[in-house]
């Protein structure tokens, strides 16, 4: 259920975002989605990728600083409240959300976003308990849901 | 180890003087203070028909005219100086209700007289010549630092002018240096407490003997938990820099208050709002005039402490009144690490800063030992930026105008638009969580 | 700039009678203090330091019967300072010392000073006649705008501006505005900082619509860090303020070890508190007056902690020709540059050995690191640059700004000042054949 996400250390300057993509595309590795967390100096890239590993290797190789961490992709009913309902199962259970972002694309009247939570899982539980399907990796990657 | 009560040991005889006397020592000293003060425009106005001479009992002070923090800003800067300028030996400064500071004059006799109060109370609770003590007080303008080192000096002990802040400093003095004694706010020396403890130090490794702590409102719980952490005897002591900086009043080894050094003071305690004498021992505004001060002199001067006095003999053998612990403010000043803080301090620095809000609310607790503000001031649609950086600067440049107003650092909090509280009429801006 | 352009204090007041007296007669001082202090310092100092090396060379005591046999004598050097922390050169039993100051040393342990009564007594006196040469009198107001506390800077100009007996105001260091205020409101007639940070007074003043000579203010007694000519007339033609260097240690006693008078051009030794002599760092040779060399400095008066030929580091020449202003007190050069690494930031001094040692108590954290100042507005600023590690990577902005704040502290609790800790990506810091260079200095000093 929990999929890897490469975080990147970036020095907030002009052309880092860039070379990180072409390092990537090099390595042949697709980029799923991505959210930037920025400072005044650094920010932290944060990535899913089709092949996690690769795009580990391939960074660190490139001289940067990588690191792998579990997030969650949950499946939010695409209507208002959709959230909500989440945001209270999570809430309910005193689970802290530490940062969240959406997926660059959605199926029907479904959309899918990727949570880093504090207790991953007893949030997969929960969810799942409330029937929130919870995405794994291999759907994400195919685009399969 | 044990805290040891030290050997009662009285410096001065003004400190034992039978109380008629010193109530006619006091007599001919207010007599002469009111002819003296009269240099200062503020009281040749108020004090216009009185002269010393009509002063023929003390009972008559409650007819003379108070003064006021307010009255002191509105001299600024020379307003309530009673020498020439070329005769003062040192400007001390204390908080004002806004980033101005009232100027505190001292002339040499000042200075000399300060040093032996504070003397005095050293003495009293323990301090040795020979003694190495640790003062942990800023020094500079405000008078905690300097009115501990002077009054050290003069009882034959040395100084090590730590100063404030550098925790970790600190402790390898303590550990390195082997001081005897240790100066500093009483949260700090919970602080440092911990900080030892967590360095794996043993209070046996440690020589501290005695503390000497001021400069903000404290508790016996308080004391027990710094005599247990540190192993010392730790002794309070009073005073503002209006008055003469700490040495007001000092604690002996009875510690059942604060004696005044009566010599020097004449104090009062007032309901703060009848402005009449409450009943001997029951809660008042202290309220001091100067008897022997030459650079600015005030005569019952509202100190908006609330304490209460006690005439009552103590065992040490001195005959000063005593005072207890000041338990409470009758304005609205915080007092947060030892510094005098006035929520109009606040305002005037948000008012500084283009993007501020003029919403605000003023948080104190101490999470661990220390004292920590937090102010929280509502954002601006304005001000309001998608960058980060720019959200962080404007957080930085509010922290910076309360740190140069104030003079401490505070945590600044930007919170959405319209969810601080609003008031109607009289704001209550501070919520005080710390521990009484 | 020829002097004359801006009026000197129109009343110099005559200057301590010591500092002009005739050379043969300063020098019989000198030799009788010399011995004093050799025979306090060899019998004495609570480690036996100089008794040990002065025995292994076969010296004693009673050998030194010239100045000239100064030279004979072994150097104290900083690190001797750390190796006896804490009172390992004291010589007087603790219940006479009436004061303790410190300073950081190379690594993350400090050093420490001690001063008998009469040694303060002898810092305040050098302090007073530094005053009286920059043309400072009793009625004087002076803003002692240094940091209060172990650093000497503060507590020694305090005790020099009361013993001059004029008005001091101890704003300490920091809080600008507040500092432009008391001046302003005050009528501060001299100022006692770090150049640099008059420059930024001088420059918020100007910004808060403040016109520094239309305030009293007409003396600077500036020190602690090394500064320029070209910043002196910088200072004096943008405030109207004289401004004089002065110098000194902590080792020694603190500040009012020499002083520029109103000629401002080398400044004078108090000779007969302190001896002075030039070396070749390298030999450590006595080089002839006049040539360039290190700085070493032997105490003549001091009881608590007598210093032998200690070792400054600091890079002066003595001045042979007589000053026109009549002091005998031989003059030393400004002082540009030292024979070591320390930097001097904000008045203090940092090695880059203490910031290394701060940052490798942090687990996890990488070797390369880079230390860059800069001075803006006047202001020192250091910022640490240190290269991320995986280790220290989460995914979170808040584990990052953590770990700057732990870098922060630890820097903090070892030197005593604040840096900007800033983050940057692995090899973005350059290295020199495999090696980071440590220290890049923008000030331009």
């Amino acid at each position: 259920m929990k999929l890897q996400q490469i975080a990147i250390f970036m020095e907030n300057k002009p052309g880092h975002l860039r070379t990180i993509c072409r390092t990537l595309a090099d390595a042949g590795v697709n980029i799923t989605t991505l959210s930037l967390a920025d400072t005044q100096q650094y920010g932290i890239l944060r990535l899913l990728t089709d092949d996690s590993a690769k795009a580990q290797k391939s960074l660190t190789e490139a001289g940067f600083v990588v690191n792998v961490t579990e997030v969650l992709a949950v499946e939010v009913d695409d209507t208002p409240g959709g959230l909500l309902r989440i945001l209270d199962i999570i809430g309910e259970n005193e689970i802290n959300i530490e940062y969240m972002y959406a997926f660059s694309h959605h199926r029907e009247h479904m959309a899918v976003m990727v949570f880093r939570f504090d207790n991953p899982d007893k949030a997969i539980t929960c969810l799942q308990n409330h029937d929130i399907k919870v995405l794994p990796a291999i759907d994400i990657l195919k685009g399969s849901w | 180890m044990k805290t040891v009560t030290p050997q009662n040991r009285i410096l001065d005889a003004e400190e034992s003087m039978p109380r008629e006397e010193m109530r006619s020592l006091q007599l001919s000293r207010l007599q002469k203070i009111i002819d003296y003060v009269k240099r200062v425009p503020y009281y040749a106005e108020k004090l216009a028909g009185v002269n010393g001479a009509d002063i023929t009992s003390l009972d008559q002070l409650s007819s003379l005219p108070f003064t006021t923090k307010q009255d002191l800003r509105d001299g600024y800067p020379y307003g309530f100086m009673a020498i020439p300028k070329d005769e003062i030996a040192r400007i001390h400064g204390s908080s004002g209700t806004t980033g101005r500071l009232t100027f505190v004059p001292y002339s040499h006799t000042d200075l000399k007289n300060w040093t032996r109060l504070v003397s005095r109370f050293l003495v009293a609770g323990g301090l040795q010549p020979g003694n190495l003590v640790q003062i942990s007080f800023g020094y500079g303008l405000f008078t905690g630092g300097f009115g501990l080192h002077y009054g050290v000096e003069a009882t034959g002990a040395a100084v090590v002018p730590a100063a404030s802040g550098n925790t970790e400093r600190q402790i390898a003095i303590l550990r390195d240096l082997q001081p005897d004694a240790i100066v500093c706010t009483p949260s700090y020396a919970l602080t440092l407490g911990e900080a030892i403890r967590a360095s794996g130090i043993k209070r046996e490794d440690l020589n501290l003997k005695l503390g000497f702590f001021g400069g903000e409102p404290w508790s016996d719980e308080m004391r027990n938990r710094i005599e247990d952490d540190m192993g010392i005897f730790a002794t309070d002591n009073y005073g503002l820099s209006e008055v003469i900086g700490p040495g007001a009043a000092g604690e002996c080894i009875e510690r059942n208050g604060q004696h005044f050094s009566e010599d020097h003071f004449l104090v009062e305690c007032l309901d703060p709002d009848t402005l009449q004498p409450v009943p001997q021992g029951e809660k008042g505004e202290l309220v001091i005039t100067t008897l022997t001060k030459e650079g600015m002199p005030v005569i019952r001067y509202r100190t908006r402490d609330i304490s209460s006095l006690h005439y009552e003999p103590c065992p040490c053998g001195r005959t000063g009144v005593r005072m207890s612990r000041v338990t409470g403010r009758s304005d609205d000043m915080l007092v947060i690490r030892g510094v005098n803080v006035y929520p109009t301090q606040i305002e005037e620095a948000l008012l500084r800063v283009r993007e501020a809000a003029p919403h605000y609310m003023i948080d104190v607790d101490r999470p661990d030992t220390l004292d920590r503000a937090t102010v929280r001031v509502e954002i601006l649609p304005e001000m309001f930026s998608a960058s980060m950086k720019e959200m962080v600067n404007l957080r930085e440049k509010i922290q910076k105008a309360i740190n140069s107003v104030t003079g401490i650092r505070m945590e600044v909090e930007l919170v959405a638009p319209q969810t601080l509280e609003r008031f109607q009429g009289k704001a209550k801006r501070v919520t005080d969580r710390r521990p009484k | 700039m020829n002097r004359d352009e801006i009026p000197g204090p129109s009343i110099f007041h005559p200057a301590s009678s010591t500092d002009y007296l005739p050379v043969p007669q300063l020098q019989a001082l000198q030799l009788m203090r010399l011995k004093e202090t050799v025979e306090l310092a060899y019998h004495n100092q609570q480690d036996g330091l100089l008794k040990m090396r002065m025995d292994e060379r076969g010296i004693k005591p009673g050998d030194v019967k010239s100045l000239d046999d100064l030279r004979r004598l072994p150097f104290t050097v900083k690190a001797d300072l750390r190796d006896t922390y804490p009172y390992g050169l004291f010589t007087v039993p603790r219940e006479e010392v009436v004061r303790i100051h410190a300073s950081s040393g190379t690594t993350g342990k400090p050093i420490v000073v001690g001063y008998t009564q009469s040694d303060i007594d002898v810092w305040s006196d050098a302090m007073r006649r530094s005053m009286l040469a920059c043309g400072l009198s009793e009625h004087d107001i002076i803003q002692v705008s240094y940091g209060y506390g172990l650093f000497t800077g503060g507590l020694g100009a305090h005790y020099g501006g009361e013993a001059l007996g004029a008005t001091v105001v101890p704003t300490s260091g920091g809080n600008t505005e507040r500092q432009i205020m008391v001046m302003q409101d005050f009528g501060v007639t001299a100022i006692c900082c770090t150049p640099s940070y008059f420059t930024h007074i001088a420059e918020k003043a100007a910004e808060s619509g403040v016109d520094v000579r239309k305030t009293k203010l007409r003396v600077g007694v500036f020190g602690a860090e090394p500064w320029t000519e070209s910043m002196r007339h910088r200072i004096q033609e943008d405030t109207g303020v004289r401004a004089y260097d002065i110098y000194g240690l902590s080792e020694i006693i603190g500040p009012g070890v020499a002083i520029e008078c109103r000629e401002q051009s080398g400044l004078h030794v108090f000779e007969d508190y302190f001896y002075p002599e030039i070396i070749d760092p390298e030999t450590g040779e006595i080089l002839p007056d006049g040539e360039e060399g290190e700085l070493v400095l032997t105490t003549l008066v001091k009881r608590a902690m007598p210093m032998i030929r200690y070792r400054t580091r600091d890079i002066t020449s003595i001045m042979t020709e007589p000053c026109p202003c009549g002091r005998t007190l031989r003059r030393i050069r400004r002082i540009g540059r030292r024979s070591d690494d320390m930097m001097i930031i904000r008045g203090v001094n940092v090695f880059p050995s203490q910031i290394e040692s701060a940052l490798m108590r942090i687990k996890g954290l990488s070797p390369h690191y880079q230390i860059i100042v800069t001075r803006e507005s006047g202001l020192d600023q250091m910022e640490v640059q240190i290269e991320v590690t995986p280790e220290l990577l989460g995914d979170r902005i808040r584990e990052l700004e953590d770990l700057q704040k732990t870098i922060g502290h630890a820097i903090y609790s070892t030197v005593g000042i604040n840096a900007k800790v800033q983050l940057v990506e692995p090899k973005s810091i350059a290295r020199s054949e495999g090696k980071a260079k440590r220290v890049i200095d923008k000030r331009g000093i």
